[in-house]
């Protein structure tokens, strides 16, 4: 039977030669993910089990990077419980601060996740791997626990929804846009339990950077899992970084879709998605006249090299309007140090933003830029649910580096042509 | 097992940072989580539950992050069961886990009305709306889950096959 690339890791995953759609699978696990705020209901659990060790303690990631560096005594209290956990069980990825940033930035970074596996994490946007032909998706902390114990998980084996590309992306363009067009024509269920599939011609033009933001967001149309046929652009990203041998699967020709979609990438202009849905999109040309309190720029979607590229380029030279605060967080040690090398820091520095240790901060309304009521800000983050970067009265508007930047010079939601 | 309780409608997309926001999650405690359920809707949502209330709600419930917090939070707060059109897939793996029943049944949302009384019988899936008189059949678990349901959640499951 011919098998998608999804079906092809979850099948070598659980020792079948074929899964169908709708299967429930026991499956192998590469690598379990937690966090500061999942994992430490993960250990409880973990500890009525009775298990004395961890399946493999070079096969779990534990990531400071939520409430991180500390913001209060509660959420202090909560690293302390990972971090004893990790110190007891010698788990050899724990990410302390100051040497780690956000997990869906650094696992890849790490080479911790590679083309083929099977990687599971308490956090929703596990799925962000599927940008390198790996299967990903989040689970919850009991399921963390259990495949601490035991190294496996379960999972139902998902019907795929193919999107192809087609084309080239335009100026100012990015990924970003990209998910955030297909969310907003396909809706927030559009690819409800299924696994979303990229594939076409137009894949060469996005960059790794780009597939990472594409595939993190997949979440937001409801999906299991994004993945991302492995091609130049991926080996090319895991050449120095890989530190296991792994296996490159692809889909089969007559492979089943459930339901094509065609995406346009010519067609894409950068996109604006309004509250509090990331399906609520716009073109940036139909957004009309909105200030801003806030800009955010960072986060597992949008806080990685590329993104403080374009955000340099905008900014350099250039100063954020008066009524704005701009808070620029690089998702990891390694962009941060890049970006300071670079000289983006300092562009930053000069346009009169601040810049943050690498952590989720606002993103999920944690600290580091908390809105107020009435308060609306434009985040290159993934989600502008009520009450996600803070009180339930404050507005999230949803787009790419280049447009958030553009309109923190600006004060109001702007295309980075009209600054440019 | 027969559950029983007033209906709470909720509309689509009912989103995890809605069912307990970020600003409680540097607790564990279901205690805790639960005196937060739904505040972002209403901050007296869980004052005005009473256990074994159930939420009747659209498209999408749970959609968002992985928090299992936030079927805990539910559970917490006295909800006995969720019955929606459909779940978003992390926290429909969650509630089960942890043992919040939910079912999917798309035609009830908008046949009942809020406070009616429903009676779930969750071995067969029959949902009786007391206050309208009419039943409805809402999909049963695959056999793997209702094994997982029957050991008592997932911890229960893996401690009882090792
Ligand atoms: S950056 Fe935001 S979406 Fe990403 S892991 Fe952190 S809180 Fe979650």
């Amino acid at each position: 039977m011919a098998m998608t690339l999804t079906q092809k890791i979850l099948a070598h995953h659980c020792g079948m030669e074929n899964v169908e759609p709708g299967q429930l699978i026991m499956a192998d696990v590469d690598l379990v993910l937690g966090n500061d705020i999942t994992t430490p209901v993960a250990i409880k659990e973990f500890n009525t089990l009775g298990y004395e060790r961890v399946f493999d303690n070079s096969r779990i990631a534990l990531v400071s990077d939520h409430f991180t560096p500390n913001k209060d005594i509660k959420s202090a209290e909560l690293s302390k419980q990972m971090k004893e956990f990790a110190l007891e069980q010698d788990i050899e990825h724990y990410f302390e601060v100051g040497r780690g940033g956000i997990e869906h930035v650094i696992l890849p970074e790490k080479g911790l996740v590679l083309p083929g596996e099977l990687v599971i994490g308490a956090d929703s946007h596990t799925c962000t791997y599927g940008a390198l032909g790996a299967f990903s998706t989040g689970i919850g902390s009991t399921d963390m626990a259990a495949a601490m114990a035991t190294g496996k998980c379960w999972l139902k084996v998902p019907e795929a929804m193919g999107i192809e590309l087609r084309g080239k992306m335009g100026d100012w363009v990015s990924g970003k846009d990209v998910i955030l067009y297909i969310i907003g024509k396909i809706g927030v269920d559009g690819a409800l339990y299924r696994s979303m599939e990229f594939y076409g011609e137009g894949i060469k033009e996005i960059s790794m950077d780009g597939r990472f933001t594409i595939a993190n967001m997949a979440i937001e149309a409801g999906a299991k899992n994004g993945i991302f046929p492995v091609d130049e652009t991926t080996l090319d990203y895991i050449k120095d970084r890989a530190q296991r041998n792994y296996n490159i699967f692809t889909s089969d020709k007559d492979a089943c879709y459930c339901e094509n979609v065609i995406i346009d990438l010519d067609a894409i202009r950068p996109q604006v998605a309004f509250p509090h849905l990331p399906s609520n999109t716009r073109d940036i040309d139909d957004v009309g006249e909105i200030r801003i309190d806030q800009v955010v720029i960072g986060s597992c979607t949008n806080g990685r090299i590329e993104d403080m590229q374009i955000a340099s380029k905008i900014l350099k030279n250039r100063k954020v309007h008066k009524d704005v605060r701009l808070i620029i967080i690089p998702g990891s040690q390694e962009v941060y140090l890049e970006s300071v090398k670079a000289g983006y820091i300092e562009d930053f520095i000069n346009a009169g933003a601040c810049v943050s240790t690498p952590t989720c901060g606002p993103c999920l309304g944690g600290h580091m830029g908390i809105l107020a009521s009435g308060e609306r800000a434009v985040a290159t983050t993934n989600r502008n649910f009520v009450g996600r970067m803070g009180h339930s009265r404050s507005e999230v508007f949803l787009a790419g580096t280049a447009v958030a930047a553009a309109s923190a010079i600006t004060g109001k939601i702007s295309s980075p042509e009209e600054v440019i | 097992m027969i559950l029983e309780g007033r209906v709470w409608k909720c509309g689509d997309n009912i989103d995890t940072d809605v069912i307990i926001p970020a600003r409680y999650l540097n607790s564990t405690s279901p205690e805790e989580l639960g005196k937060y359920c739904m505040a972002d809707m209403d901050p007296d949502f869980a004052k005005k539950i009473v256990k074994g209330d159930i939420i009747v709600a659209g498209r999408n419930f749970g959609c968002g992050s992985s928090r299992e917090h936030a079927p805990t939070a539910i559970k917490a707060a006295g909800i006995s069961c969720v019955i929606a059109i459909s779940f978003a897939r992390i926290f429909y793996r969650n509630a089960i886990n942890i043992g919040l029943p939910i079912l999917e049944c798309p035609q009830l949302i908008s046949e009942t009305y809020q406070h009616n009384i429903l009676s779930v019988n969750l071995a067969n899936g029959l949902i009786m709306d007391k206050s309208s008189n009419r039943e409805y059949q809402a999909k049963s678990f695959p056999p793997f889950i209702q094994e997982i349901i029957k050991a008592g959640g997932l911890l229960n499951y893996v401690r009882r096959v090792e």
